[in-house]
C-alpha cells in the first residue's frame, strides 16, 4: 500500500476512533429523537460568551471552532516545515499547535463551568419532567431569580440557591407565569394545572449525572460524556504534541533525517479537530 | 496516483483554512438567525438541518484530504480508510435514527 508502517496504523487507529464517535454521536441522535417533544434545544442551553451580557446563542463554540481549527492549520505548517527539514520553523509552530490546545482546553472547562452551575433554573415535577418558568403570553423563560425577586432578579440565577418555599409562594403570587416545557414547540402547562403540579415538585439547578435544569436527564449525560470524552483526546493530543515538541528541541528528527513523527501526531491533531467539527453540528447545531 | 506529491510552499494552507473559517462562518450566521424559508420540512428534517449536515462533510472533506493529507496517498490505502467509513457509519446512523424515531411514536 505504499504507506510507512507508523502512519498506516495511526490511520487505523483513528478509523477505529471515528467509528466510537459516530457510536457516540448516532447514540445522541437516537435519545434526541426518541424524545423529540421534550429534548432541551441547545442553543436554549448554551447562550453565555465571557465578557458580554445578554444571551448568545452559538457565539461560545464557535469562537472554540476556531481555536480548534486554527490549531490544526499550525499544525500542518509544523508538518509542512518539517519537510522541508526546518527545525526551528517546526519547533515554533509546534508551540503555536500546543497554546491552541490549551486555550481550547480552557474554554471547554468555562462552558463546562457554566453548564454545570446552571442559569435559570427549572422545575422537576414529580413524574421527573423538568419544566421552566415562563411568560403565559410571551412564552419567555424567567429565570428563578427573576421570578422570586421580581424587576430585581437577574437574567441568571448566578450562584443564588432558591429553595421550593420561596419558589412556590412566588410563583402562586405573579398570576402570569406557567410552566413550559424546554423542548421543541415549548408546550404549556394551564395555570391551574402549573400551580397544582408545584405542590410536589422541586426545584433544580445546575446540572449532574442524575438530574438537570436543561430537561432530559439524558441531555446532560450525552453533554459530558461526548465533550468530555472529545476533551479528552484534545488533552492527550496536547500531551503528544509536547513530548514531539520536546523531540524537536533535541534533535530527535534531525539525527533520524526525517519529521515523520510530527506528521503522525499531526494526523491525531486533526482528527481531534475533524470530531469537533461533527460535535459542533450534531450537539450544538442542528 | 500515488507518486502525485502535495502542494508545495503554504499558501494552500491558508486557502484551507480560510475556506473552514467561511463555512463556519455561514453555519453560525445561518444559526443564529435562521431564515423562516430554510425552516421548512423536508425528510423528515428542516433544510436548514440538512444545510447544515452539507456544510459539516464538506469541512470534514478539506481537513481530512487536504490537512490529513489523504488526498496524495496510495489509492489502495485511500480506500482502506474510505471504505470502512463511509460504509459503517451512515448505516449505524440510519438504523439508529430510524429506531428513535419508532420508539417516539410508539
Amino acid at each position: 500500500m505504499k504507506a510507512e508502517y507508523g502512519k498506516m496504523m495511526m490511520w487505523y487507529f483513528l478509523i477505529s476512533d471515528a467509528l466510537t464517535f459516530s457510536g457516540f454521536l448516532t447514540a445522541y441522535g437516537f435519545m434526541r429523537f426518541a424524545n423529540e417533544k421534550t429534548w432541551p434545544i441547545a442553543e436554549d442551553v448554551f447562550t453565555h460568551f465571557p465578557g458580554i451580557s445578554g444571551e448568545q446563542p452559538l457565539l461560545y463554540v464557535a469562537l472554540m471552532t476556531f481555536i480548534l481549527i486554527m490549531s490544526s492549520v499550525t499544525m500542518v505548517l509544523a508538518v509542512n516545515a518539517g519537510h522541508e527539514r526546518k527545525q526551528g520553523a517546526v519547533g515554533w509552530w509546534m508551540i503555536a499547535t500546543i497554546v491552541g490546545g490549551f486555550i481550547f482546553l480552557g474554554s471547554q472547562a468555562w462552558e463546562w463551568y457554566h453548564f454545570i452551575i446552571g442559569d435559570k433554573g427549572a422545575i422537576e415535577l414529580a413524574d421527573g419532567r423538568v419544566l421552566k418558568v415562563a411568560d403565559a403570553e410571551t412564552g419567555e423563560v424567567l429565570s428563578l431569580s427573576q421570578l422570586v425577586h421580581g424587576e430585581a432578579g437577574h437574567a441568571s440565577n448566578h450562584s443564588e440557591t432558591f429553595t421550593m418555599t420561596e419558589v412556590q409562594q412566588a410563583f402562586i403570587a405573579n398570576d402570569e407565569v406557567v410552566l413550559q416545557s424546554p423542548g421543541k414547540g415549548h408546550e404549556q402547562l394551564s395555570r391551574s394545572e402549573s400551580v397544582a403540579a408545584l405542590g410536589s415538585a422541586e426545584v433544580v439547578q445546575g446540572a449532574n449525572m442524575k438530574r438537570n435544569e436543561y430537561g432530559q436527564k439524558q441531555f446532560a449525560n450525552f453533554f459530558f460524556f461526548i465533550t468530555g470524552f472529545h476533551g479528552f483526546h484534545v488533552f492527550s493530543g496536547v500531551i503528544l504534541n509536547i513530548i514531539v515538541f520536546y523531540n524537536v528541541l533535541l534533535g530527535t528528527y534531525e539525527r533520524r533525517k526525517s519529521y515523520l513523527m510530527v506528521e503522525k501526531v499531526g494526523l491525531y491533531w486533526h482528527f481531534v479537530d475533524l470530531v469537533w467539527v461533527f460535535v459542533f453540528t450534531f450537539f450544538y447545531l442542528v | 496516483m500515488a507518486d502525485e506529491h502535495s502542494p508545495s510552499g503554504t499558501r494552500w494552507i491558508w486557502n484551507v483554512f480560510w475556506l473552514l473559517l467561511i463555512v463556519t462562518g455561514v453555519e453560525v450566521a445561518l444559526g443564529i438567525i435562521k431564515p423562516t424559508v430554510l425552516l421548512h420540512e423536508v425528510a423528515g428534517t428542516s433544510i436548514l438541518n440538512l444545510i447544515f449536515i452539507g456544510l459539516t462533510l464538506v469541512k470534514a472533506g478539506y481537513i481530512v484530504q487536504y490537512f490529513m493529507h489523504l488526498k496524495y496517498e496510495d489509492s489502495t490505502f485511500r480506500s482502506s480508510i474510505y471504505l470502512p467509513v463511509l460504509i459503517l457509519i451512515p448505516y449505524l446512523t440510519f438504523i439508529t435514527l430510524f429506531e428513535g424515531v419508532k420508539v417516539f411514536g410508539y
